[in-house]
């Protein structure tokens, strides 16, 4: 096998990498247990490589559409299938790619975390055998063009993240954490399936492209399109579908909130993409955009507001994480709102769009290092609550200055990462309404004030005759943070950069709708 | 220029932003520079004077969490004491949301 034969096969080693690795795992851990820490840094490492080399390839030649089962250049559609691509494939645009190049970063940084931070606890076999699991599950999902197969690796994702979550018991709240999470996106997930069932009554297909070509607006097709939207905020944890996101990470092991950080917005990727790519072609009304801005203004406002009462230093970064989501939504909510009309899109709709794609990455990174800084505390006090801690700073120096990083960026203080996507979304969400704009930078403020506060009673002050014995994690922890730390300064220091590269291909593949459905029937059906 | 980012309305340069921050480091270092020389650490200079009484224990004088912004949510204790108890912890009222959210969503759509 040569690497001519394994490039043209990313799509499949995407999957096939993290599951191999899952699977064998276990096997180390039986048989040779003092390598299986190393064979899971290789197996994370392997797959966001394959991740990393497939938007590569998808940024230099365009979308790729790969089809299981199909000898290579014989298209989506067999001759002798009637026209329609029976076989399961993955179609990663522009969009697609962006969403790897996110997860493969994060699921790396976070195993170099975890494969210390665990290392006190038993069953890590098992435990990283799920957490390979998980980034299958979410390349999985923004990889496939095939609805029933999103479902099975939406189904992965959220399987995984209840199991990683109950994990470790922590006297039976993980475990009641795991449980709410797992029913609530059950419930979720199953409205998606009956949405699919919904569609592919109708459309006899379950291709992406093949119902986005001949959906129409149809009461039917609405009540499955807010079926999707219900279950996928579900995955994300928008405002009203919060509730069980907040219970969830504030017990999970902070390597897997990280983690799951980049789960949710595998979420928000379906959101979006049955939004654009499936239904964008029939939108006649900004009722939908708006339905998704109302959404994000939810999430923004009652994910702060939530998050500053709390004690639980975990819980607090769970609701800002809800509130974070809240921009990501109004920016593409307001790209969708204008979707019909070239002008407005033109005018800020795309800048709109930008602004709430390039908030997802870099929301994954810096919320990702604050969850990580916060279990690097967590890990050397034992404590959760805020009322207990303080003047940790004297003695993790490294952890507070990553935390600190972490906090500006998700406050938008210039010149980290997440000032840019603000800015983006601030400016031109306010040329579509002034009063969502406002609210998102009345958001930012209060974000702001609740950071200074966690950072304040975590690391300043003077030292705590309580943690005289504290010191600073092991360095393949601050590994992992430091990797986070400086995707959040260097996209915070070129934006221009990263948005030119990454998100301006994402936001073409989502707004262009038939680009989408023309990568897989090749000229229609 | 690397670094500028054109958002539609204006631009946005960290590079300069980056620049300015570090000469303004630099003037206020100069400045401090220019200050009293005789300080000196671990001296009755560097302890606090609180209208001579005695220094309390480190830990005593730590601002908690808790002593944070009390006012923000006493102010808006109407609407705390009702979003709070939405967050019940209940897994059935989690799934009642979800329900409520469903037909809202669909009503809006048809209807709007």
């Amino acid at each position: 096998m040569n690497a001519d034969v394994l490039f043209a096969n990313l799509p499949a080693l995407l999957i096939a990498v993290p599951l191999f690795g899952a699977f064998l795992t276990p096997v180390f851990g039986r048989f040779l247990p003092k390598v299986r820490d190393a064979w899971v840094i290789f197996a994370s490492f392997v797959s966001s490589a394959v991740a990393l080399l497939l938007a590569a390839k998808v940024y230099a030649q365009g979308a790729i559409v790969y089809v299981f089962g199909a000898a290579p250049g014989t298209g989506a559609v067999p001759v002798d299938s009637g026209g329609i691509p029976i076989r399961i494939l993955f179609n990663i645009d522009g969009f697609g790619a962006f969403m790897l190049v996110s997860a493969a970063i994060v699921s790396f940084a976070v195993i170099l975390y975890l494969t210390v931070s665990q290392s006190r606890r038993s069953s890590r076999s098992e435990f990283y055998a799920l957490y390979l699991l998980l980034v299958a599950g979410v390349f999985g999902m923004v990889s496939t063009g095939d609805m029933f197969n999103f479902f099975v690796f939406l189904e992965i994702n959220s399987l995984a993240a209840s199991a990683l979550i109950a994990y470790h018991r922590n006297g039976g709240l993980a475990a009641e954490g795991a449980l709410k999470y797992l029913i609530v996106n059950t419930v979720g997930s199953l409205m998606i399936l009956f949405a699919i069932g919904l569609l592919y009554a109708q459309y006899n297909s379950l291709n992406m492209a093949v119902i986005a070509n001949q959906l129409s607006l149809t009461t039917l097709n609405l009540l499955a399109l807010v079926l999707f939207i219900a279950g996928l905020a579900t995955k994300a944890g928008a405002v009203p579908f919060h509730f069980a996101t907040p219970d969830a990470y504030s017990v999970a092991p902070s390597g897997v909130t990280a983690l799951m950080i980049v789960a949710s917005q595998a979420g928000l990727y379906g959101m979006f993409r049955i939004l654009f790519s499936v239904y964008g072609g029939v939108f006649t009304s900004a009722t939908v955009g708006w339905i998704v801005i109302v959404l994000g203004v939810l999430s923004m406002f009652i994910g702060v507001t939530m998050a500053i009462p709390q004690k639980d230093i975990k819980r607090l970064l769970s609701y800002h994480a809800v509130s974070q989501t809240g921009y990501m939504l109004l920016g593409v909510g307001v790209a969708l709102a204008v979707l019909g009309d070239v002008t407005l899109t033109n005018a800020f709709g795309q800048m709109a769009m930008e602004g709430g794609l390039f908030h997802i990455i870099n929301h994954a990174m810096y919320k990702g290092l604050l969850f990580l800084a916060v279990g690097a505390v967590i890990y050397r006090t034992g404590v959760w609550n805020l009322n207990e801690m303080g003047g940790l700073g004297h003695k993790m120096k490294w952890t507070m200055i990553f935390f600190l990083i972490g906090a500006l960026a998700i406050a938008g203080i210039p010149p980290f990462n997440g000032f840019a996507s603000k800015l983006m979304i601030y400016e031109s969400t306010f040329a579509f309404n002034p009063a969502v704009a406002i609210i998102a930078m009345v958001v930012s403020v209060l974000t702001l004030a609740s950071f200074m506060k966690v950072f304040h009673s975590v690391f300043m002050g003077p030292e705590l005759p309580e943690y005289a014995g504290v010191r600073e994690v092991p360095k393949r922890m601050l590994a992992g943070m430091a990797i986070l730390a400086v995707f959040v300064v260097a996209f915070g220091l070129v934006p221009d950069l990263v948005v030119d590269t990454l998100i301006t291909p994402a936001a073409d593949a989502l707004l262009h709708q038939g680009q989408y459905v023309l990568s897989v029937l090749g000229g229609g059906l | 220029m690397i670094g500028t980012l054109m958002t539609g309305f204006g631009v946005w340069n960290p590079l300069i932003w980056v620049i300015v921050i570090a000469v303004a480091l630099l003037f206020s270092w100069l400045l401090w520079r220019c200050g009293e020389a005789d300080y000196e650490e671990n001296t009755e200079q560097t302890t606090p004077y609180l209208s001579g009484n005695a220094e309390p224990e480190k830990g005593d004088v730590h601002i908690r969490a808790g002593n944070m912004y009390w006012g923000f949510t006493a102010a808006l204790k109407a609407y705390y004491s009702r979003l709070i108890p939405l967050h019940s912890g209940i897994v059935n009222d989690y799934v009642s949301w979800f329900l409520i959210g469903v037909v809202v969503l669909f009503v809006v759509v048809i209807l709007v």
